[in-house]
Order: C-alpha cells, then sequence, then structure tokens
C-alpha cells in the first residue's frame, strides 16, 4: 500500500530524512519510533504530498505522491502533530468543510461525520465550538477529522498526546479497529504505544532507519540474555556468593532495601539458559526466605536506546 | 469548483463570526456616514452661498452639488479603504499558517488555484456586503437631488470602488501569506498601498518617462477617473492586472512554503 524508496529530505545542509525504505502492506499498522527531530515528521509530511522530497520515492496505493499528489491525497487522513482546527467552528461544522475539501460526495457526508464523530467518541460535543473544548477533545476531533472521508491510509502524527490515560486506551482501541480495512502509519516517542498498537516497528534516529521489524522480534532479538529478579531475606555478601555459583550465571547484582533484612538480587544469565528453577532451589536450600522470583524480559524502551543512544564516552573508549 | 466554493463558505463563516470583521465594516460605516453628512452639509452652504452672490452680482454659473458630493465622497471612500482593506486581508493566510490548518488545506485533495480563488471571492463579497449600506444612502440623497442626479457618475464610482478593492485585496492576501503573524501582514500591507498611493507624488506633472510609469502604477491616479464618471480601460486593465498579480503571487507563495521548512 505504501512504498518508500530512498526517500531523502534536507533542508540545505541538514539532511532530516536520509535515504530510508519501507513498505507497509494493506490494513497494516506500522509505528514510527524516534526521539524528537529524528525525521518522523518530516517523512510523513513527504507521504500526505505536503513536502516535497528531496530524492527518493514514495508511492500510496501505487500514486508517487509527487507525481500523482492529488490522488494520493483523496486517499490519506492525516492527523498532523498539531490538529489543525478552524477553533471557532463547531465540531460539526468543520467536519463537514473537511468533508467537502476531502470530496465527500454530498450524499455521503452526513452519514460519513456521523460515523467519524462515532468513531472518536465525540458524539456529545458536535454543536460545541472547538475553542471551548479540552485539550483531549480537539485532539479527537482532529482524529475525527483525519477519518471523516473514510480514507484507506491513515497517517496519524502523535495520536495520542494530550490525552488522558483513559483516552489514550480509547484512541489505542480505535487505531486497532481500524487496522484491517485501513492502512496504518503513527508517530510516538511512547514506546508501550507501539508494543500495544503496532504489527511493525520503523525505529528512526537521526533520520535513518535504525531497525524495522515487529515488536516482539525486536525484544527477542536484542534481549542477548535472560535477566532474573529475585526478592530475598538474606545478608547480601552471602547471597552474591550462592548465586554466582549456579551454572550460565554471568553477572550477580545484590542490593539491599534495608526493610526486614531484605535484598533485591539481579541475574543475568548466558543466552538461552533458563537459570530460574537452580536460582530458587539454591536459595531455599540454603535456608533464605524466598519472597520473590521473575524473568525480567528487556522493554521495548530498553532496545530503543540501544539502537538510538550514542554514547560518546563508549565509542571514546572503542577507538583507543 | 466545488472546492473553490467550500472554501468560500468556509471563509465566508469565518467572516460572520469573527469580531474582527463587524469592527472593520462597522469603522468603515461609521466613517463613510460622518464624510457624507458633512460633505453633503458643506456643499449645500456652499451652493447656497454662491447662488446668494450670484443673485447679487450675476454671472456666476451654479454649483452641481449632486456631482460634486458624489466626487468628493467617492474620494473619501477610496481613501477610506486603504486604511482599512489591510485589516481585512491580514489574517487571510498568516492566521491558517499559525494555526496549522494550512497543512489540512494542502494535505487535501484540492488545488493551490482553489483556495486562493475561495478566499478572494469570499473577502471580495464581504467587501460589497460593507460598501452596500453607503449605496443605499447615496441614491437616497440622490432621489431628492437637484440638478438631476448624475446617477452614471454613482455607477463608475462603484465600479471604481470594486476595482480598488478587488486589487487592494488580491495584494493584502498576498502580504498576508508571507508570513505567520498577523499584525506584520497589516503593517506589511499599509506600507505597501502607502507606496502605491504615493508613488506619483514626486514626478507628477513632470513629464519624464519614469514619472509616467510611477504615475501609471499609482492606484489613486487610475481611481479619480472614476469619481469623475470617466470609465477608461487604462484604468480597468490597471485594477485587473494588480488583482491577478496579487492572485498569482499567493499562489507562487503557497507553493514556495512547501519548499520552505515549515
Amino acid at each position: 500500500m505504501i512504498e518508500v524508496q530512498d526517500l531523502t529530505k534536507s533542508y540545505g545542509p541538514v539532511t532530516a530524512v536520509d535515504h530510508i525504505s519501507f513498505t507497509v502492506k494493506k490494513g497494516e499498522i506500522l509505528g514510527f519510533l524516534g526521539p524528537n527531530g529524528a525525521g518522523k515528521t518530516t517523512t510523513m509530511r513527504i507521504l500526505t504530498g505536503y513536502l516535497p522530497a528531496t530524492g527518493g520515492t514514495a508511492k500510496v496505493a501505487g500514486f508517487d505522491v509527487f507525481n500523482d499528489s492529488m490522488e494520493v491525497r483523496r486517499r490519506i487522513g492525516y492527523l498532523p502533530e498539531n490538529p489543525p482546527l478552524y477553533t471557532d467552528m463547531s465540531v460539526a461544522t468543520y467536519l463537514d468543510f473537511v468533508a467537502r475539501i476531502k470530496n465527500v460526495s454530498s450524499a455521503d457526508r452526513a452519514r460519513r461525520i456521523d460515523a467519524a464523530l462515532e468513531m472518536t467518541n465525540i458524539t456529545d460535543k458536535r454543536d460545541e465550538l472547538i475553542k471551548r473544548l479540552s485539550r483531549g477533545y480537539k485532539q479527537r476531533v482532529g482524529l475525527a477529522q483525519a477519518l471523516v472521508h473514510d480514507p484507506d491510509v491513515i497517517i496519524l502524527d502523535e495520536p495520542t498526546v494530550g490525552l488522558d490515560p483513559k483516552q489514550i486506551i480509547e484512541v489505542r482501541k480505535l487505531i486497532k479497529g481500524l487496522a484491517g480495512s485501513h492502512t496504518i502509519i503513527l508517530s510516538t516517542h511512547i514506546l508501550p504505544e507501539v508494543s500495544m498498537t503496532c504489527d511493525r516497528v520503523v525505529i528512526i534516529n537521526r533520520g535513518k532507519i535504525a531497525a524495522v521489524d515487529t515488536p516482539e522480534n525486536l525484544t527477542m532479538q536484542l534481549k542477548g540474555g535472560e535477566r532474573v529478579h529475585l526478592e530475598v531475606k538474606a545478608p547480601e555478601k552471602p547471597l552474591r556468593d550462592l548465586l554466582t555459583q549456579v551454572v550460565g550465571v554471568r553477572r550477580v547484582s545484590v542490593e539491599s532495601h534495608g526493610t526486614a533484612g531484605r535484598v533485591s538480587a539481579t541475574v543475568e544469565a548466558a543466552e538461552g539458559k533458563d537459570v530460574r528453577s537452580e536460582l530458587a532451589a539454591r536459595v531455599v536450600g540454603a535456608g533464605y526466605e524466598l519472597y520473590e522470583l521473575r524473568g525480567v524480559s528487556l522493554s521495548l524502551e530498553d532496545i530503543f536506546l540501544q539502537l538510538t543512544t550514542e554514547d560518546p564516552a563508549l565509542n571514546q573508549s572503542a577507538n583507543h | 469548483m466545488r472546492n473553490c466554493y467550500a472554501i468560500y463558505r468556509k471563509e465566508m463563516g469565518h467572516y460572520f463570526v469573527s469580531p474582527l470583521a463587524y469592527i472593520v465594516v462597522g469603522v468603515f460605516l461609521i466613517l463613510a456616514g460622518f464624510f457624507f453628512s458633512n460633505i453633503l452639509a458643506v456643499l449645500i452652504r456652499q451652493a447656497f452661498e454662491a447662488s446668494m452672490q450670484s443673485m447679487q452680482f450675476g454671472g456666476m454659473a451654479p454649483i452641481d452639488v449632486p456631482s460634486l458630493v458624489l466626487r468628493n465622497f467617492f474620494g473619501v471612500l477610496g481613501s477610506l479603504l486603504l486604511f482599512l482593506t489591510p485589516m481585512l486581508t491580514m489574517g487571510v493566510y498568516s492566521e491558517e499558517r499559525k494555526r496549522g490548518t494550512m497543512e489540512l488545506l494542502m494535505t487535501s485533495p484540492i488545488t493551490d488555484v482553489e483556495i486562493v480563488l475561495g478566499k478572494f471571492l469570499a473577502s471580495l463579497t464581504l467587501f460589497v456586503i460593507m460598501l452596500a449600506p453607503t449605496a443605499l444612502y447615496q441614491a437616497y440623497a440622490l432621489w431628492h437631488a437637484d440638478p438631476v442626479a448624475p446617477w452614471r457618475l454613482l455607477l463608475s464610482g462603484y465600479l471604481g470602488l470594486l476595482l480598488l478593492g478587488g486589487g487592494l485585496l488580491a495584494i493584502g492576501a498576498f502580504l498576508s501569506s508571507l508570513t505567520e503573524n498577523q499584525l506584520i501582514s497589516a503593517v506589511l500591507t499599509f506600507g505597501v498601498f502607502l507606496i502605491l498611493w504615493v508613488i506619483d507624488f514626486g514626478s507628477r506633472g513632470m513629464g519624464s518617462d519614469l514619472g509616467a510609469v510611477l504615475e501609471y502604477l499609482s492606484v489613486t491616479r487610475h481611481y479619480d477617473d472614476f469619481t469623475r464618471g470617466v470609465v477608461d480601460t487604462t484604468a480597468v486593465i490597471y485594477y485587473a492586472s494588480l488583482m491577478l498579480i496579487g492572485l498569482f503571487l499567493t499562489m507562487r507563495s503557497l507553493d514556495s512554503m512547501r519548499w520552505r521548512r515549515a
């Protein structure tokens, strides 16, 4: 549905997007993940025909975003970072205007507006002036605007910004519900959002793609080893020695809580080794009280940091 | 064309709820009414005194008050527009840019021409609405005029106002598309209008080639013809080109927005 090939955008000497390529299949939800200024918004603006690319091609539904801009625009619903609202209009008037300029036929217009209001759960605000709405409602009007012409492709730039937790859950549900019949690209810097809503993730950093995969695969790939967290009532030093003796354990760190002699320990095991039962047996065998033992999987957050953080100190030591 | 109408409708709706539009139209009508009644009163007194003198000493031709009122009043209306149209056009594009709605328009399946024309026609409609009440009281005054009302003068005067207004609105809209700041846009527009107003001051009557060019460029020169009841094709072409240049530059400006970092 969306094919991006070697897309490049530079503003003078600054390259905002640097030869990125990816494809999105019909009905898929693709997440753009990256720190601020990584090129997420620029890429989306190129896809929507707002900005021309400096190099490379991008196609939406087989149409080139630059040469067949009008065809592409007809098929795209776009929510920019700041929802583009005419604040002195009522919600319904605004959606009616958007439906008109998105070429929704007059026969379908009322029905499509009702549907968009319904989907974003703002039917009760339809006659309210947009300027009187709270930030969260404004965001949802922006979302309704992107859906009103029932586009094949929906592009959402940080769709959950400014929403309260309940609204965030609603919007995520809405986005998941749209998948299948719609192709969706959304950008975010909230990591759990990607793992919760997206089928695939593109991690962008400094205009380049750092990784493309499913959220699960990314987590698997970068895990490296297993980590186990323990909560034990034991003296620090003997516990450390005990845990280190277990076969397959690479590293142990122990920290004292100060509460009733309990300590928490984090054990890193070699790849593919499940040391949990052995650890439990040892601890109990030594007569310590075991309160908690759980495997810790590397979160997307860790991966994101691994992929996008460049530690100047590390680079230095590698060079010497 | 349907898209053009959608933009037009939206703009009209915006004017309808915008306090600024009401204030500009209100101020215009108050000032216009003030000048009209004053011009009328002053000219009637002068005509009266003149006729008294001619009765005493004989010889002088009676003053054609209706024509003089119209000519003076149209002159004043023209100057008022110079001050007030920048207020009407300052937000046309700069507000869209500031609110980020330009991004909505430019990613919708509508062309730049449709955006520019829709907005221009809407501002022209507001302009006509603003002028309409003045026609009412002018017509009323002329109805009772003696000598016979110069209807031709009235029509050519309004044609002139419409052309002048169209030109100013198109140029103002273009200047508004250059910035996100309404105030900057207003000041810029006002400055450009003033320059167009006084461009031939230094060269008036000098007879040089440059003087002729500057005189042609002046918005007032051409407008004066209309207030005298003369519909000169040169003037019509001048205002038509002013409008076209304004609209064309606006389209170029929208296009260039895509190439800049927004």
